[in-house]
């Protein structure tokens, strides 16, 4: 009970994280059709920034700073150089960001080197929140699920209830038509690209204390929420965030999980010894599967669903 | 319509295709002549290597469209198979060592059939997405079995065992020059594969996918199997890459599988030209040139790729291909004189402005990476120190007037250019409107 509760608790926390990523990816690509595969630098270069802000003043002062910064770098970015590629298709604006993700990765390093950096928990959300029987849950856990529900909410307000979002919603599905009622569609695109950046730099915020600020940090999740997407269904939000916290919580389950098919095989009365076939899969224990399960889920989901939990098209 | 009888008319002994193959072997042929030194040989050795990858990598995605994030899935399990083969053979297995590079295209071809039905299901950014998925997957996937994958540590085997006749003859692939030759006719051999691939029907159909799948679906081909059998094609010259990379290195790491030699497949074959069947060998050799030589100069090499790669992407989307193709039309049109000077001016500017920038990286890189080892450092010969604000300003300095300089010149080539391309296009419609 107690595992269950504080794995479920951290699987959540790190699967709404996951979505606070894979949402830009999400509302960029469906708007744009460019998959940002420069999204998960931007990722972490929000963690840099906000650890060299906060070296310079505090973690409060980065948490609102680091954001803009990158929603800028990310908007100078989408004007200067993806918008010319926009003529060449989308083949070209993707290469275009997975130059970038090189780009970043490697100012990241000549800027902070290429050891991790001491990028800490503000002392106010030190400490655990409540105990539950023997282990705690930290009060900065909490701090990430509240932030991710804060713009997970601002999100849905935003694209639901003011009229840039209706823009948004229009050019969306309708750009022609919506340019043609008089709206600048690239400076829409600019701001989305811009406002994806930034969901990513705040994830970054938020999660490169928690986990950690190193130039391993961006490859170590953008292929995970590259699966967000595709599992989620191209282009849903909704699905993006059953996803994410689907991936969170399994990966979070597994990796405290040292069950293996050996165990399993045994309680039904069946011996696997090293002699058995395929002894090297039966002796796997869930918690070292734990790194595969995302794409394994991807996998499954192709197989049996290929347009994802809340995809519309199949294409 | 007697124009267009004549593009699909096959001529088997067309004469320029003969001096072209000709020269090619040749070339492969004579090369090691050119290479004095042992590296020069290696060096070789890893170029043929790489443009099979390069070129089998070019089937998915000039010719078919499909931008993969997971290609050195192929060419690396291909390597681990054929070493497991090859320590087969060193155990007793009568299969004469020549033959292992098919054992890895073979391995590549299944691996193909077996993820390429996962990767295929879906087409364009999805697509790319998946490749990526899947890379990882086998990446990790390799950790944890190190029966096979050999763990962090990887395995090793031996090239010169087995049997066979022609080991009688000498043919043990001891001396690295034996294996310079196999790789060359396996390349040889793989190329005329591949370009004849391109001209069979399935290549054709893979070109309508990549331009236009809607239409090819409704013409009624299905364009998934069409991808799923470019897929299982493509892996299996990637296959054939990887059993030559087991013979030539005879050891294979996990790290043969990771994501980031796969994104070196999409890089160097980009930069080389994805629209001509010979642009992928230019990147093959780049990619030789960078991986090998320029990360010996300069610990910031990735640094200088990204930036040419996006360069390249954003103004020269045809690669280094592309760019040699349209200079030799100017050539052919007698326009290609009057780019000399804007040509000169540009690469002069330019080169002005990259010794800025490279000066600010190195010195970064020196106080940032290097700092045990002082902070004095070259750059193309000029001695400069990290730690002096005077060279911090001089390379700002050369950085802002060659930025400047190399832009305004860059204007007055683009200006020459464009004017050169009208008079091609004007000349092209003379001379269309006289055969009419």
């Amino acid at each position: 009970m107690e595992f269950f509760t504080i794995s479920l608790l951290n699987g959540v926390s790190y699967g709404l994280l996951l979505f606070m990523l894979s949402a830009g990816l999400t509302l960029i690509f469906s708007m744009m059709g460019v998959l940002n595969f420069a999204h998960a630098s931007f990722y972490m270069l929000g963690a840099y920034l906000a650890f060299q802000v906060s070296e310079w003043t505090n973690f409060w002062v980065a948490f609102v700073i680091a954001p803009v910064l990158v929603a800028i770098l990310g908007g100078l970015f989408e004007r200067v150089v993806l918008r010319k590629t926009h003529k060449f298709g989308h083949v070209a604006e993707l290469l275009v960001t997975f130059g970038l993700s090189f780009v970043i990765l490697e100012l990241v390093q000549l800027i902070w080197g290429r050891t991790p950096v001491d990028y800490k928990v503000p002392t106010v959300l030190e400490g655990s929140l409540f105990k539950l029987y023997s282990s705690s849950f930290p009060v900065y856990r909490a701090f990430m699920m509240l932030v991710a529900f804060a713009m997970l909410g601002s999100l849905f307000l935003v694209l639901k209830k003011t009229r840039i979002g209706l823009v948004i919603q229009a050019a969306l599905t309708h750009p022609e038509t919506t340019e043609a009622l008089g709206h600048n569609v690239p400076q829409v695109f600019a701001l989305v690209f811009a406002g994806g950046c930034a969901l990513a730099a705040l994830a970054g915020v938020i999660g490169g204390n928690a986990f950690i600020t190193e130039p391993g940090m961006a490859q170590a999740v953008g292929a995970i929420i590259f699966v967000v997407v595709v599992v989620g269904g191209m282009g849903s939000l909704a699905g993006a965030l059953i996803a994410s916290i689907l991936i969170g919580v399994a990966q979070t389950f597994a990796v405290g999980l040292d069950w293996s098919f050996i165990g399993g095989l045994q309680t039904l009365g069946v011996t696997v010894t090293p002699e058995t076939f395929g002894y090297p899969v039966w002796k796997l224990k869930i918690s070292q599967v734990a790194p595969i399960l995302p794409y394994l889920l991807l996998v499954v989901m192709l197989v049996v669903r290929p347009k994802g939990i809340m995809g519309t098209r199949d294409e | 319509m007697s124009s267009i009888l004549k593009a699909l008319h096959f001529k088997p002994l067309d004469g320029v295709r003969i001096v072209v193959w000709s020269a090619f072997a040749l070339i492969l042929l004579l090369m090691p002549l050119a290479a004095q030194s042992s590296f020069a040989l290696t060096l070789l050795c890893l170029t043929g290597i790489a443009a099979i990858a390069c070129m089998s990598y070019n089937m998915l995605l000039g010719q078919a469209g499909m931008l993969s994030f997971g290609h050195a899935v192929y060419t690396g399990l291909g390597t681990f198979v054929a070493i497991h083969a090859m320590n087969k053979i060193v155990g007793g297995w009568w299969v004469p060592m020549w033959l292992i590079p098919l054992v890895g295209g073979f391995a590549g071809l299944a691996f193909g059939a077996l993820l390429g039905y996962v990767t295929t299901r879906k087409a364009g950014t999805p697509f790319s997405m998946i490749t990526l998925g899947v890379g990882e997957l086998v990446f990790a996937a390799a950790l944890m079995f190190p029966e096979f994958f050999g763990g962090e540590a990887g395995i090793n085997s031996n090239r010169t065992g087995g049997s066979g006749w022609l080991k009688d003859m000498g043919l043990t692939f001891g001396p690295q020059i034996q294996v310079y030759y196999l790789i060359a006719i396996y390349l040889f051999i793989c190329t005329a594969a591949m370009y004849a691939f391109t001209q069979t029907p399935l290549g054709r159909i893979a070109n309508a996918v990549r331009d236009n799948a809607e239409r090819a679906e409704f013409v009624g081909y299905d364009t998934r199997w069409v991808r799923y059998l470019i897929v299982m094609a493509s892996s299996f010259f990637a296959g054939i890459a990887g059993g030559l990379t087991a013979i030539n290195v005879e050891a294979a790491t996990a790290d043969l599988l990771h994501g980031v030699r796969s994104g070196g497949y999409l890089l160097f074959t980009f930069l080389g030209g994805v629209g001509f069947f010979f642009g992928p060998i230019i990147g093959s050799i780049l990619l030789v040139f960078a991986l090998v030589v320029l990360s010996e100069f300069t610990k910031a090499w990735q640094l200088y790729v990204g930036i040419i790669f996006l360069i390249m992407v954003v103004f020269a989307p045809g690669g280094f291909s592309a760019l040699i193709m349209l200079n030799l039309r100017r050539v052919k049109y007698g326009e290609w004189r009057k780019m000399r000077w804007p040509y000169v001016g540009m690469f002069f500017f330019g080169l002005i402005a990259l010794w800025g920038f490279a000066a600010l990286v190195e010195m970064a890189y020196q106080i940032q990476v290097a700092a045990g080892s002082g902070t004095a450092l070259t750059v193309a010969r000029i001695p400069l120190d990290a730690a002096s604000t005077s060279s911090w300003l001089i390379a700002v300095a050369v950085l802002i007037a060659g930025g400047v300089a190399f832009e305004v010149s860059r204007r007055k080539f683009q200006r020459v250019w464009n004017e050169g391309e009208e008079h091609i296009a004007e000349a092209i419609k003379k001379a269309e409107a006289a055969i009419v």
